[in-house]
């Protein structure tokens, strides 16, 4: 570890928190439905729009119309997206000829891009034409985006509103979010990274003949407007199949800074828009101070067991740290801060591959992923996410001491309790579960591209980062099979919709309560108490659903490196 | 419920056009004006001939040039094209290598090159990205170490003096960003091209 690699952490952190209240500020505006800097020239559209649709703007929904709206929305998406997977062969942009892509394989990458996943089982320039990466998937970077955001705020109305039974309005919030917050920072940011390096064209792959005479078919494309949504939005889905690693899609330090502020940015400011719309903003800073925590913690160990490398590197009088699997041009630093950003946000995409960290360095995305992505998290899921866990902490303080616990001026009880109980336990259900099968079924078995506890670890990552809907992977694992496309499809889609659908009944239910107001037996949720009780129980509740299988995977496996057995 | 169908609909269609259209052609439009060259992937030509891309790295096998990274990309099987031959820098089809710290086909392979390596160069210690793939297979770039290293090799290759050969390495060091971002490196494909015109 050096001095100029710790900078850059710390520069990377001051950033975001500066950012947070400004891109919060104009959130909550956007989604509050007053007036913004854009409306002169958005308002128009946005009026069309809701004519054509018949949506009254002033019409708020219940929470179950809201979800179901949610859900039509997904349906419809789902088949777009499938049916251009499956016809791109006769339709046009399709110059390298990529031919249907089979069954199994789209209905996996159908669901893991409306899950906001981006899980990939194939290889984005050997696979996808041109029309399927824009009107298919950059697409559906947008909406599952928007859609993450529009759920978080839904919840942020239940805490705010009192004696509610509406939480807005689905359409109104997803149209908003499009059209005010991603795209007007999409198109100079596109640009940005064009100006970087980032290819942007329709033409075809162009074919080099190398400075030693050989024939080099180099892929291009419509890099640059993808990958700035993929960023911002933490879907993570890669134009090419190295993601974030392949210089077209990541060219230098500097686009690899802007891809990591951006994958952060809206997550951390939605914390401001929650401390805004209570009354509190120090609410929403106590979140995110809980969030830093747990992130510096990760980027410490990771950073660390990069730099030290491994002791094959070490027998052989290697230094410099595990450069294996990873660019020059990223380094150690670089390379364990994204990994550790990419799976706390639910990006999921890489600029090294994990496959070929350290056991501990490998192991830090694993958790950040299994304690359910609320270390800022994916825009709108990782702070829906982290309420859930502020619902269970209160409980908690609650019990202690006796009382019927509060947040923000609303009594949580048994049914808040119970619902954000039920979406924390699905998601160890589902990657544990489907872990557990795939060790013991031959065909899953052999799709391990590693021998020993790392081919374990391989399979937990996979349905983990499913469940979780990240969609980083240890890569060396062939999930283009139809068992792990099927399975892995099952973990997304229950992994996003059994964790949205408790998420908005609370929401619901908070709306209808009346605030009361703090007195001096209130539990203050601001400090530097509440922050430490809400870090210790992200940590038990997870730590004892995943510790077990950490233990069978990277930690068997940083074991048996000291102790020199290879596999 | 029923009424929510025209507005999903609707509002799913123009989104989708929206997103899916105008704005990946807008950015195409503009970027083709404004940055022709990064947008269609800041190609080199050299007598009128592509020879590859200036982020894009390529295999260097003779003695002459200077080599960049291992790479562990793959090509499908010309003979049964659902197996995967080895394909180092196929620029259509990126990947890492994929093995985990405790592989003994990556512990092996180490040892092979780092034998190779000590025994071209005895004199420097073997830098540790010249013997490890990169994580898309087309890294352009290896450490000034990397560069420095292969020196005496490439100066002989060509009959050049070592320190002429030297002298041009660190002309095509980069460093980090305002002194803090990224790792200092060298861009192989461009260094080779120097090479060529300093031996002309």
């Amino acid at each position: 570890m050096t001095a100029i690699g710790w900078l850059q952490i710390v520069l990377f952190c001051a950033i975001i928190v500066a950012i947070t209240p400004v891109l919060g500020a104009y959130m909550t505006r956007v989604f509050n439905g007053e007036r913004t800097w854009l409306t002169p020239v958005l308002r128009p559209v946005e009026a069309l729009l809701y004519r054509t649709a018949g949506i009254d703007e002033a019409r708020q929904q219940h929470w179950l119309t809201y979800t179901v709206a949610m859900l039509l929305f997904h349906v419809g998406g789902f088949v777009v997206l499938y049916a251009l997977l499956r016809l791109q062969a006769v339709l046009p942009f399709n110059p390298a000829g990529q031919s249907a892509v089979a069954p199994d394989l789209a209905f996996n990458t159908a669901a893991s891009f409306i899950t906001n996943t981006n899980w990939q089982n194939y290889g984005g320039e050997s696979t996808m034409s041109y029309l399927v990466q824009m009107l298919g998937l950059t697409h559906q970077n947008f909406l599952s985006a928007a859609t993450g955001i529009v759920l978080a705020v839904a919840l942020i109305r239940g805490f705010a509103r009192a004696s509610a039974n509406t939480i807005g309005n689905f359409w109104v919030d997803v149209t908003r979010c499009t059209l005010y917050v991603l795209l007007p920072i999409c198109i100079p940011y596109a640009l940005l990274l064009v100006w970087l390096g980032m290819p942007q064209t329709l033409g075809a792959y162009v074919d080099a003949t190398t400075l030693e005479g050989a024939k080099q078919t180099i892929a291009v494309g419509p890099v640059a407007s993808q990958v700035a949504i993929k960023m911002l939005g933490t879907n993570g889905g890669g134009f090419f199949n190295a993601n974030a690693a392949h210089p077209f899609e990541n060219p230098t330090a500097f686009s690899n800074f802007l891809q990591i502020i951006s994958i952060f940015a809206i997550g951390a400011a939605l914390t401001n828009v929650f401390g805004r719309m209570v009354g509190n903003q120090r609410q929403g800073w106590a979140l995110l101070a809980a969030m830093g925590v747990l992130f510096l913690a990760g980027v410490a160990v990771t950073y660390w067991a990069e730099a030290s490398g491994t002791s094959t590197l070490h027998a052989l009088g290697l230094t410099g740290g595990n450069m294996e699997g990873k660019e020059v041009r990223f380094g150690i630093v670089a390379s364990a801060l994204f990994a550790v950003i990419t799976t706390a946000a639910s990006c999921g995409a890489v600029n090294a591959m994990h496959d070929s960290f350290t056991a501990l360095g490998g192991m830090i995305p694993m958790i950040n992923m299994q304690l359910g992505e609320i270390i800022v998290g994916g825009v709108g899921a990782g702070l829906y996410g982290m309420l859930l866990f502020v619902v269970v902490t209160v409980f908690v303080a609650g019990l202690m001491v006796g009382r019927t616990p509060e947040y923000v001026g609303k009594k949580i009880e048994a049914k808040e309790v119970k619902m954000a109980m039920l979406a924390i336990l699905i998601l160890p259900l589902m990657y544990l579960g489907w872990s557990a099968v795939a060790v013991v079924y031959p065909p899953a078995v052999a799709s391990m591209a590693n021998a020993g506890p790392h081919g374990f670890s391989e399979v937990l990552y996979a349905y983990t980062s499913q469940t979780a809907n990240n969609g980083s992977a240890f890569a060396g694992l062939t999930g283009n099979t139809p068992y792990y496309n099927f399975t892995g499809a099952m973990a997304m889609l229950v992994g996003r919709f059994w964790m949205i659908v408790p998420a908005m009944a609370i929401a619901g239910a908070l709306a209808q309560k009346k605030t009361v107001a703090a007195s001096g037996g209130t539990f203050p949720t601001t400090g530097g108490l509440f922050v430490g009780l809400l870090v210790g129980v992200i940590l038990i509740v997870g730590g004892l659903t995943f510790l077990p299988a950490l233990a069978l995977g990277p930690i068997a496996e940083h074991l048996a490196m000291q102790a020199g057995t290879l596999f | 419920m029923l009424k929510e169908i025209r507005p999903a609909l609707v509002i799913l269609l123009a989104l989708t056009v929206i997103t899916g259209l105008a704005y990946p052609l807008a950015i195409t439009a503009i970027a083709s004006v404004a940055f022709p060259r990064q947008a269609s992937g800041s190609l080199i030509e050299r007598n009128g001939q592509v020879i590859g891309s200036a982020l894009i790295g390529q295999a260097f096998t003779g003695d002459k040039y200077f080599r960049g990274r291992l790479s562990a990309t793959t090509a499908p099987d010309p003979k049964d094209s659902s197996k995967a031959v080895e394909a180092p820098y196929n620029a259509a089809n990126s990947g890492g290598s994929n093995l985990g710290p405790t592989s003994k086909a990556l512990a092996e392979r180490l040892n092979g090159d780092v034998s190779k390596l000590k025994a071209e160069n005895p004199t420097q210690p073997v830098p540790v990205d010249l013997v490890t793939t990169s994580a898309s297979g087309l890294d352009p770039e290896i450490s000034p170490e990397a560069a420095r290293f292969q020196v005496p090799r490439v100066a002989k290759a060509r009959g050049l003096p070592e320190e002429r050969v030297l002298a041009l390495v660190e002309s095509q060091v980069k460093g980090r960003l305002f002194g803090l971002l990224g790792e200092p490196r060298v861009n192989v494909l461009e260094l080779n091209l120097a090479l060529d015109r300093l031996g002309s």
